[in-house]
């Protein structure tokens, strides 16, 4: 299990492709509203193990030596302050988010945040806001549309973006055509931000480059474990984690037949 | 039946070994309270701090994390149930070497994994009762990055307070585990012989 595996499969956009759409389309054309809870619903599996590969190869040939040589490169201060100037620019996109969702307390803290950081972060280039208990409050329109009550649908490997579902795709689709800054900016600074966020994750994978690496190259089935690692962070992430999620291994026979051998230890040894 | 009986209470009795109390005072199966929980987190938590903010080289790192996992967590039911309804049909000798092989491999592997988090700081935040165990949230700051969740579910089923599962950001240890050997042993064609031999060098 990766440590802040998030920051890298979290569904934000390593690089951006028109293939994609054709994925979302795809992906899209029959939403399935019966997934439950800690159940994986991947219609598509034959697709996604395909994508899958694509993303290794890409992630083999291309973003992992690029990460590599960009975290040695770069001193790592200057990584933070582009990590932290990305971070500020998705500030009003996560507002627009919180808007949407009736999230008052979310906002207010973004909207605290981007005036702090961009003042006094000099344009976002450091983080004061968090040195002041302003934590990051981050969100997407995937997100929203969960609160919306829109159901999780299919399980999705995107090209590029990896892991995802239907639900998080179109919200991937929505938070990039609608995203207030590349709206507002003018067309040379728009692309500003794109680059600061392809960096961003690129100093993401080179920082967390033993657990990437453990998930992609030294898990027996890369797909699976990337599916469910990617699952079970962004259920939890949306929905908090309640205590029904969690099975009792020690034999709670309604939750965990399998283990109904712990039933109650203590008989068997008393025996 | 009454062969897997034997090996199922071999087994059992190998984990409960240590923590005689238990049978002494069966009154105190279930007496794990929150305070108690929230202790032996806090233990857990010492120790990680100090091994992350140790600035000693990786190997030392993972030889220490390996020493937390032993001490605190109770891995041959994270390693049980990482195997599910396949550990039914094991002999107990099978499943003493599956449980110790896994104990090395889930070691190294997620010893390796705690270097990413030195430099950082964990710090204890409360506890709860779920079922019949016992929540323990922590939060983990790292450097550059916003503060975390860690959690652990802490059972005195085995007979001493462990953990059985550490969940970070949402994703459990023992479940992604259930289905990363789930896999391999599909690759092995449910060979449960070579599925150990090789979690010996895996990890």
């Amino acid at each position: 299990m990766p440590l802040s595996f998030k920051h890298t499969f979290s569904g934000k956009p390593v690089l951006w492709s028109a293939v994609v759409c054709a994925s979302f389309l795809s992906a899209c054309a029959a939403p399935d509203t019966t997934v439950s809870r800690g159940t994986i619903n991947d219609p598509y599996e034959e697709q996604n193990r395909g994508t899958h590969e694509f993303n290794r190869s890409l992630d083999k040939v291309l973003v992992r030596p690029t990460s590599s040589t960009y975290g040695t490169a770069i001193p790592t201060g200057l990584q933070d302050s582009i990590g932290h100037f990305s971070d500020n620019l998705s500030l009003p996109g996560d507002a627009a988010n919180h808007i949407l969702q009736g999230n008052g307390e979310g906002l207010g803290r973004n909207i605290l945040r981007f005036a702090i950081n961009t003042t006094l972060g000099i344009g976002g280039l450091f983080d004061p806001a968090s040195q002041m208990g302003l934590e990051r409050s981050k969100t997407d329109f995937g997100e929203t549309l969960y609160v919306w009550g829109v159901e999780e649908g299919a399980y999705v490997e995107l090209p590029f973006f990896g892991p995802s579902t239907s639900r998080d795709t179109v919200g991937l689709v929505v938070d990039y055509s609608l995203d207030p800054v590349r709206l507002l900016l003018p067309t040379p600074e728009r692309y500003i931000s794109t680059l600061a966020m392809v960096a961003a994750r690129l100093g993401d994978r080179h920082t967390y480059t033993a657990t990437i690496d453990s998930v992609l190259y030294e898990s027996v089935d890369s797909y699976t474990q990337a599916r469910s690692l990617y699952l079970q962070n962004r259920r939890y992430e949306l929905g908090g984690r309640s205590q029904d999620d969690y099975d009792d291994p020690y034999g709670d026979a309604d939750s965990d037949p399998y283990d109904s051998a712990y039933s109650d230890p203590y008989e068997d040894l008393n025996e | 039946m009454s062969n897997t009986m034997t090996s199922r209470r071999r087994f059992l009795g190998t984990t409960a070994a240590a923590g005689s109390v238990a049978l002494l005072l069966p009154g105190m199966a279930h007496a794990l309270t929150d305070a108690r929980a929230r202790a032996l987190i806090d233990q857990v938590v010492a120790d990680i701090n100090r091994v992350i903010s140790s600035g000693q080289p990786l190997s030392g790192m993972i030889r220490d994390f390996e020493r937390i996992f032993e001490r605190y967590a109770d891995v041959p039911i994270i390693a049980r149930s990482a195997l599910g309804p396949d550990a039914r049909g094991l002999s107990g000798a099978q499943l003493n070497a599956y449980v110790d092989a896994f104990k090395g491999y889930i070691t190294r592997k997620y010893g390796k994994r705690f270097n990413e988090f030195k430099g950082g700081q964990v710090t204890v935040k409360d506890a709860r009762k779920v079922k019949t165990f016992h929540e323990v949230r922590t939060t983990v700051k790292l450097r550059g990055e916003a503060p975390f969740e860690v959690n652990f579910l802490v059972s005195d089923r085995s007979g001493r307070d462990l953990f059985f599962d550490m969940i970070i950001e949402g994703i459990s240890l023992r479940l992604s585990e259930k289905e990363e050997i789930g896999a391999m042993l599909d690759r092995r064609g449910g060979n449960i012989n070579q599925l150990i031999q090789d979690l010996r060098n895996a990890g």
